[in-house]
């Protein structure tokens, strides 16, 4: 108990450190604007912010549509206890997305913008649609958690009825923008390096979203089992990071096949920052989880499985990384390396997603889920009856 | 489709006596930002800039793409292809995403850091003039006829005809006839252009068509994603009743037996 409390008043004491620091560095960015805090500039526009929080953001929040997918589209119930905190880390993700956004854009009181003034030809536009649609679904999905606490049966009763076409409608909006964040560099095919650009981006964000998603389900699953002392759900999260290291061959392959078919390969020969972050990219992102994976003994221990789901996270950050900034220095001909009041800002908004997690865990029923399996499953029989119902009426 | 202006800018021809940057800054009302234009750089605060390297002078302004990736990139539209051909920017709508300062192929947009209500500034081709029928006012200000203001289709025959006449004298290309789907800004050069910091590795086809080939795939994406995902529920749905059912009897049976 003794340890518990000072573990906890430790991690506290960090947290209040890095969210005060956060708040200091808010109080700079809105009274001296964006040159005031970041190290941004005419020639490097878009850095930390866009790179970590939005393109990681959204890609560490796709645990999200990929379990919804299989659990409730294949129908694969028994990992249907790894549906409730996948969700909610999706939803706190958009949240933090769009919280950094306001950061970020020069006018964030502008944001709606996007709402009326319709351009179809920008990704961008493409990709703020697909935030805010997606982020009403993650409520909606995530609201039957609400309810029960609440006990608000009649509502919950029709979000169920309408929850598999939301769920549809989730997962098409997920591969829509996964994918976008991605056509977002088709347009600066002569700035990139062509170690990463590529006209297949769109699917490598996909696909790289996709094997994050899962590896941040065991992540979050293993980090959350320890905190909460319930039992780590080990074969189902050994099942999830093999889909996870086949998603992860499939999308290396699909790269070096794009290379050698657009003739890129001889970059990976060229000695420079470029090549090396490359190779590391490869190495802890897909290669050495692969390998760890690939072993049937640490693939079946909990630990080795953490172990290959922090790389994985770890390779798919230095990707978007590598995408957002490494590759696109060489043409703006400026060094850029995040300020200390961007890097403080993003710390305050995983720190608080963090806190928001926990508060809602301890508060709701996120991890009881399969206690109560047989009501969160979409009720067909609910669903038909009142369907026939509707129709006598 | 009306008559599309433009400027043709010969870099033989120019003296650097910064007369283009001067008459830019009194009509765009800005401040005075270095005390020799050579030096200057682009900024919030200067349209276009006279760049000096060795003994040959070329000018830095927005190259008003017949394509512009800033149109094409904005969410919100603050980007406009004008009739005529300048591309003008709309403060009112601009959200501050700063997409087309990344996407612009030619590192054109500035933008007012340290402002509170930041704005993206670049050179506006003077559309309040030409479109009253007037030449920009850095063409207007030329001692020498280096930058040259008039209709696009005569400014690419003078530039064709340059070369043709001049062999010599001219690297032979015309810079924006084709670079990025072309713009409405051609330059002359004695030397190849990427020595006088023009991005020389363009493509030849205008860059929105690169994102405009994955946003075409959306539709379909959605179509069959949609179909297929509720194919795919409704099938193991039902695989797994009949697992299910399959399972009672079995267990029923054993029981009889």
């Amino acid at each position: 108990m003794k340890t518990l409390t000072s573990k906890i008043t430790f991690w506290g004491t960090v947290a209040a450190v890095i969210v005060a620091a956060g708040l200091y560095s808010t109080f700079l960015r809105f009274t001296q604007g964006l040159g005031g805090v970041t190290n941004l500039n005419d020639a490097f526009p878009w850095g930390l912010w866009i790179g970590f929080d939005i393109l990681c953001g959204v890609g560490l929040a796709a645990g999200g549509f990929t379990i919804c997918a299989v659990t409730h589209i294949f129908n694969i119930e028994k990992f249907k206890p790894l549906t409730r905190p996948a969700i909610l880390t999706a939803f706190l993700g958009y949240v933090m997305v769009i919280f950094a956004l306001m950061y970020d854009l020069g006018r964030p009181w502008a944001i709606w913008h996007a709402i009326i003034m319709w351009n179809t030809h920008s990704v961008m536009f493409e990709v703020a649609w697909c935030v805010m649609l997606y982020t009403s679904v993650l409520f909606l999905e995530f609201s039957p958690i609400l309810l029960e606490r609440f006990r608000m049966k009649k509502t919950l009763r029709v979000i169920r009825m309408a929850l598999i076409p939301i769920m549809i409608l989730g997962i098409l909006l997920s591969t829509l923008h996964q994918s976008s964040l991605g056509s977002l560099y088709l347009i600066v095919p002569n700035k990139m390096h062509p170690l990463w650009w590529s006209m297949f981006l769109p699917v490598f964000f996909f696909l790289s979203a996709v094997s994050v998603g899962f590896a941040m389900v065991i992540f979050e699953s293993y980090l959350s089992a320890k905190a909460f002392n319930h039992g780590l759900k080990l074969p189902l999260l050994s099942q999830i990071a093999g889909v996870m290291s086949v998603v992860l061959i499939v999308n290396l392959a699909a790269k070096f096949i794009d290379m050698a078919y657009s003739g890129d390969l001889p970059y990976l020969l060229v000695k420079g920052p470029e090549t090396y972050l490359f190779y590391l990219e490869m190495l802890i992102g897909t290669l050495i989880p692969v390998a760890i994976l690939s072993v049937k003994k640490y693939r079946s221990d909990n630990k080795w499985l953490y172990v290959a789901a922090v790389m994985t996270v770890g390779g798919f950050v230095l990707n978007r990384m590598n995408v957002s900034v490494t590759s696109l220095e060489a043409s703006s001909s400026v060094a850029y390396f995040p300020g200390i009041y961007e890097i403080s800002i993003t710390l305050m908004l995983v720190v608080l997603g963090m806190l928001a997690f926990r508060f809602i865990v301890q508060h709701f029923p996120v991890f009881e889920a399969h206690k109560e399996l047989p009501e969160i499953i979409v009720d067909a029989k609910a669903f038909h009856e009142t369907e026939l119902s509707m129709q006598h009426k | 489709m009306a008559k599309q202006l433009g400027l043709l800018f010969d870099v033989t021809m120019c003296v650097g006596c910064g007369a283009c940057y001067e008459a830019c800054k009194t009509q765009n009302e800005l401040p005075k930002t270095n005390d020799e234009p050579l030096k200057d750089h682009l900024s919030s605060e200067t349209y276009t800039v006279v760049e000096q390297y060795g003994d040959v002078y070329t000018r830095k302004m927005c190259m008003h793409c017949v394509d512009p990736t800033c149109v094409s990139v904005c969410p919100v539209g603050a980007f406009q292809k004008t009739e005529i051909g300048p591309v003008l920017y709309d403060a009112d709508k601009c959200i501050g995403c700063r997409y087309c300062m990344q996407a612009c192929p030619h590192h054109i947009p500035r933008y007012e850091w340290s402002s509170m209500n930041p704005r993206v500034r670049k050179c506006s081709m003077c559309y309040e003039r030409v479109k009253e029928g007037l030449p920009t006012a850095c063409a207007e200000a030329c001692p020498t006829g280096a930058t040259q203001f008039g209709e696009l289709d005569e400014l690419k025959a003078i530039a064709k005809k340059r070369i043709e006449d001049n062999p010599d004298t001219y690297y032979p290309h015309i810079y924006g006839l084709e670079e990025a789907g072309g713009t409405n800004v051609l330059v002359l050069s004695p030397v190849p252009f990427e020595q006088l910091g023009f991005t020389a590795n363009l493509p030849k086809k205008p860059l929105p068509t690169y994102t405009m080939a994955a946003l075409e795939k959306i539709p379909s994406v959605v179509g069959i994603g949609s179909v297929f995902l509720a194919g795919m529920f409704w099938l193991t749905k039902r695989k797994n009743e009949i697992a299910q059912e399959e399972q009672q009897t079995n267990g029923n049976n054993g029981h009889e037996k």
